[in-house]
């Protein structure tokens, strides 16, 4: 059995969430793997010239009962455009499982799960695999204003939600490093994790330094083949360049030169 | 039933589809995926006597129908190789074949003495088109005087294949053919990237750290098989042809144009299939053409 696959999905849909973010929701023929939260899927963005390489986008949710697996598409240039253009019925190719996943919290660890705009897809997607129990989970999710979060309501049944907008328009005022939650008892939890842009995430890391906390956050480098072949994603480590795509994307803050 | 095999030098190879060096790791990475048997061979990362980091993130931009890239021979070293990673894929049943990399005439000396220890290494390929490192690669490979000191000198201390890889940033590339001809190479592959730029223009900023890398895919096929066809007027050893191919179309154009042999790159990294299906292709295509060999194919474009 090979450990990582190439195979056709099916669209089964395609949800605009908000004004830059999409719900892509894909229908494997095949048995899907069981997928860790921190993985991710490389996708094949068909339709023009300009758009050569696949893009990477980490995994949201996965039902392995209906065989779909989800993914919050983010605009951020023209391959992720192309991808929120395409429609329900429709075929896309994925290369998967990639990537190295997330430590999942163990029972009865207190954790705080931070996520910074698309960044919430792992959050997520770890809050609910996660073996600690619901009082133990804290989700920070922050974004600019209260349109770009995405509608996470029904995570509340997987932890506490916590919201942060840099306009004030939901939850606390700010970036999530000024949020109470973070900035109050930081050492009161036994593992932090954050997934989002890489000034969030240092400023995480940073503290999370300074309080000797467990921290593992998820990088997001350009990538063409994901598969730890072309060596253009890396990442400078303390064991050297590493790539993005098979010694991460998910990184003990420790390993990184931040 | 079509015969696929073909012989390069004294190694003969199931099938004339194999992978190019810097896109498909040290072969255990594409294991993941399917068993690496059903190639003709494997071009492994480009090795250097010391550990190279590379160079600085970004080293890859996207441009129409390909890429460039930046890497700088990212590596861990022969040693390392030779410790590591060579026990565990020694055993792969395909030709392993080492890109041999130095930044000066000892250097690729003392590299091909290390390789040629290596009694599952059949070959090596001389890379003397490296568009990413400043001193060394493609220095030598810009030059006959170049290509023929490197070739000479590590000809005088490898006995078995050996494979000299050409760059396509030269007047003539042809010359440059016959030149490490001429000084004992076994065969030659081409090509290497071509040396470009992109740029972002809204920042005003390259898009690579290095500001120029090479560039491969779809984009520099028509140039590339070119190239083949010059060198395969120009010289008698064999041609192993790359660049920009994408399927078993794209492949068998470069062996009508004189190619033996065929390396699969930048496709890999958008499909690592791309090889296998190439395989079953280039199947499909003699049973097509009433053709029994694979051999048939080289060169024989009709003019």
């Amino acid at each position: 059995m090979s450990k990582k696959a190439v195979a056709d999905f099916y669209v089964v849909a395609n949800t605009p969430l908000n004004s830059t973010n999409f719900l892509l929701k894909l229908k494997s023929t095949s048995t899907l793997p069981t997928f860790k939260p921190g993985q991710f899927v490389n996708v094949d963005i068909k339709g023009t010239d300009e758009i050569f390489l696949r893009r990477p986008f980490s995994i949201f949710e996965v039902d392995y009962n209906e065989n779909t697996l989800s993914l919050i598409v983010k605009i951020l240039g023209r391959g992720s455009k192309k991808l929120t253009e395409i429609e329900v019925g429709e075929i896309c190719s994925l290369v998967y499982p990639l990537g190295n996943g997330f430590t999942i919290p163990l029972k009865g660890e207190k954790v705080l799960l931070i996520g910074g705009g698309s960044g919430v897809a792992p959050m997520l997607f770890l809050a609910k695999v996660s073996e600690t129990q619901h009082d133990n989970i804290n989700l920070l999710l922050g974004a600019r204003s209260i349109e770009d979060h995405v509608d996470v309501q029904k995570y509340a049944e997987y932890g506490y939600l916590h919201f942060s907008t840099e306009d004030g328009s939901l939850g606390e005022t700010g970036f999530v490093t000024q949020h109470s939650i973070f900035r109050n008892n930081l050492q009161y939890f036994d593992r932090v994790y954050a997934c989002g842009p890489d000034a969030m995430m240092k400023a995480i890391a940073k503290e999370a330094k300074a309080a000797n906390v467990f921290c593992e956050v998820s990088l997001e480098n350009l990538m063409a083949c994901g598969f730890g072949v072309c060596l253009c994603c890396i990442e400078p480590t303390n064991k050297g360049n590493l790539c993005v795509c098979t010694e991460g994307p998910v990184f003990n803050i420790n390993d990184l030169k931040w | 039933m079509v015969d696929l095999k073909i012989k390069i030098h004294n190694i003969e190879f199931k099938n004339p589809v194999m992978t190019a060096s810097g896109t498909s790791g040290f072969a255990e990475e594409l294991m993941d995926f399917y068993d690496v048997s059903q190639l003709g061979a494997l071009f492994l990362k480009g090795t250097t006597l010391k550990n190279r980091d590379g160079n600085d993130y970004p080293r890859m931009a996207e441009t129409a129908s390909g890429m460039l890239n930046a890497v700088g021979l990212q590596n861990k070293g022969i040693d390392y190789f030779i410790e590591n990673i060579y026990p565990r894929i020694k055993n792969y049943d395909t030709p392993l074949i080492v890109n041999v990399n130095g930044s000066t005439v000892e250097e690729y000396i003392e590299l091909t003495e290390r390789v040629n220890e290596l009694d599952k290494i059949p070959a090596i390929e001389l890379n003397i088109s490296c568009p990413n490192v400043k001193e060394g690669g493609m220095a030598f490979g810009v030059s006959c005087v170049g290509a023929e000191v490197v070739t000479k000198a590590v000809r005088e201390v490898y006995d078995k294949t050996l494979i000299v890889k050409l760059s396509p940033n030269v007047t003539d590339i042809a010359e440059i053919a016959k030149a490490v001809e001429a000084q004992g190479a076994d065969c030659v592959s081409l090509v290497n990237t071509f040396l470009a730029m992109a740029i972002d223009a809204e920042k005003r900023i390259p898009l690579l750290s290095t500001v120029t890398g090479g560039l491969s895919g779809p984009a520099i096929k028509p140039i590339a098989l070119r190239m083949v066809w010059q060198v395969y007027n120009a010289i008698k050893i064999p041609i192993i042809g790359m660049g920009g191919i994408m399927n078993a179309t794209d492949a068998i154009e470069f062996m009508l144009a004189g190619a033996s042999a065929v390396q699969v790159g930048t496709a890999i990294f958008k499909d690592p299939f791309i090889p296998v299906q190439i395989v079953d292709g280039i199947k499909d295509y003699l049973e097509r053409h009433n053709l029994k060999s694979a051999r048939n194919l080289i060169g024989a474009l009709q003019l």
